[in-house]
């Protein structure tokens, strides 16, 4: 296998092992167009680091973040429903990061790659940042889990029962940002949502247990990955989105199985 | 010798965006005692209920709970997304981890203990609030709150189930504060029921009410009118909005 291959697979699988769980708990929660928002401020976020000399992916952490509370700030006011929000803010994000990078004439930001990825491009510094960033969004995870699963079922009991739901909530938002900005060289911004939606969709017939449903959603999500990087070298596809469509056929596959292998 | 109290709510105000909901609402709930609040739609009774609960903020008075209290609360309803593979028994110990057996045990009190298994998604109604029951139990809570316990549950069940209540409240001697629109039902455990609308119209004993054959009688052909019959009590009228409009005119009804 060449190097560029390993970096990809390797790069690829440290993303879907994290999205696995944080999109199930996205789907579960019914914030799919959430994450979109956030991925789509991404680009926002490189053209900012770059203005501000700083590392790109923190420039999206941050970017996302500033996004996320925004919203918070917007629904309060109930004047607009959240999807509305949530459509003037991805939007207006990535048309002011197209509108920024136009300004930065000295700056040379490759859009294409960060729009729709450019998984066979990882180099070993992606890889730390990929492999860093998302153990500790996993690591994080599983430390919240418990009071995340409580306040995703019913926000008010878990606040009667002592869970500090907001707090919660704004660092569960945080590491939906830190999985995005290293997801960015995998899938782009345009698609990461996928890679955090699309396996944990395909995940639910076969669970029984929010864990299980979980380690399936990674283990579907590295599928796609290798899936999708063999057909974009098969075929001389575009790598992002072959990995995208190779998740939504998983998806299909299992839609398809049989009953008796199915969860309830 | 009067049990400890466990809940002080005092001269209760607030209003969202402008509209008062609660105007100067006292209550209180002590061990071992059933408070039921009553009232129509719109009358603030789960207002109330998540300003007890800490959940809302009142804008005047205050809300006094005995130190060190643990609150169980059954919340009005609760849907749980189908794309979530959630059991019984994990919904129930999502508040307080309990091995199996106490799981078992706990379901076993509410009648529930068949259904420790099965998908969260899959129960009937009446199951459901068993289980939500079941979940505030196991917190080993002094006062249970429950909104509307008995939502969404057919005749029979809404019997079962304040009858569960009521040995709950006797083997464990737990205060219980629970909202309903059933005044009817809510009569045989109750000790103490609270007509809210806005503002506490009335409030007392059940017992003097729940014996005057009149007022059965009443409430056998206007069971599901149940409101109408604490209107009875009111030495005031209220107008759409829930506003008093009309001073105390004595006798006038009875």
């Amino acid at each position: 296998m060449d190097d560029f291959v390993a970096r990809a697979l390797l790069g690829g699988a440290g993303v879907a092992l994290a999205a696995g769980p944080l999109g199930t708990f996205i789907v579960w929660r019914r914030m799919a167009y959430f994450g979109d928002t956030l991925a789509h401020s991404g680009l926002l976020g490189v053209v900012l680091g770059a203005v501000l000399g700083i590392n790109p992916e923190l420039g999206v952490v941050l970017t996302c973040l500033s996004v996320a509370l925004i919203l918070v700030l917007l629904q309060r006011q109930r004047a607009l429903a959240t999807d509305t929000l949530l459509g003037i803010l991805a939007h207006t994000a990535l048309s002011l990061g197209l509108v920024a990078l136009a300004f930065l004439e000295t700056v040379r930001v490759d859009l294409v790659s960060y729009l729709f990825g450019d998984i066979l491009s990882i180099n070993a510094t992606d890889l730390y940042w990929i492999w860093g960033g998302n153990l500790a969004a996993l690591a994080a995870l599983a430390g919240l889990w418990r009071p995340l699963l409580a306040a995703t079922v019913h926000e008010e009991l878990a606040r009667v029962e002592g869970v500090p739901v907001f707090q919660i909530r704004l660092t569960f938002m945080l590491l939906i940002a830190v999985v995005i900005a290293v997801a960015m060289k995998v899938v782009g911004i345009l698609l990461i949502t996928s890679l955090l939606i699309i396996p944990a969709a395909a995940a639910r017939r076969f669970a029984r247990t929010p864990e299980g449903m979980a380690v399936l959603a990674s283990a579907f999500g590295c599928a796609a990955i290798g899936a999708g990087l063999w057909a974009s070298l098969r075929w001389d596809t575009p790598a992002g989105p072959s990995v995208v469509v190779a998740a939504t056929a998983l998806f299909a596959l299992g839609s398809a199985a049989p009953k008796r292998l199915r969860g309830r | 010798m009067l049990a400890e109290t466990l809940l002080t709510v005092e001269k209760l105000s607030l209003a969202i965006r402008g509209n008062p909901i609660l105007h100067a609402v006292d209550l209180r709930v002590r061990a071992g005692e059933i408070v039921a609040l009553i009232g129509p739609n719109g009358a603030g009774k789960s207002t109330l209920v998540r300003c007890v609960l800490g959940l809302i903020r009142p804008d005047s008075g205050r809300v006094a709970l005995k130190p060190g209290l643990r609150i169980g609360y059954m919340p009005q309803r609760l849907t749980v997304d189908s794309t979530l593979p959630l059991t019984v028994r994990r919904f129930i110990t999502l508040g307080t981890p309990a091995s199996r057996g106490q799981t078992l045990e706990i379901l076993t009190e509410v009648g529930a203990e068949e259904i420790m298994e099965t998908p969260v998604q899959a129960i009937s109604g009446g199951e459901l609030q068993r289980v939500l029951l079941a979940r505030a139990l196991l917190r080993r809570p002094d006062l249970l709150v429950l909104d509307e316990p008995v939502q969404g549950v057919d005749l029979n069940g809404q019997y079962e189930l304040y009858d569960l209540i009521g040995a709950v409240r006797k083997r464990r001697g737990c205060g219980i504060l629970m909202v309903s629109h059933e005044l009817h039902l809510v009569m045989a455990s109750t000790d103490q029921v609270i007509c809210l609308n806005r503002h506490i119209c009335c409030s007392g004993h059940p017992d003097h009410v729940a014996r005057d054959p009149a007022f059965l009688e009443l409430f056998g052909i206007e069971g599901a009118r149940s409101m109408a019959i604490y209107h009875h009590h009111h030495n005031h009228r209220h107008d759409l909005h829930g506003t008093v409009v009309e001073p105390a005119e004595d006798g006038a009804h009875g």
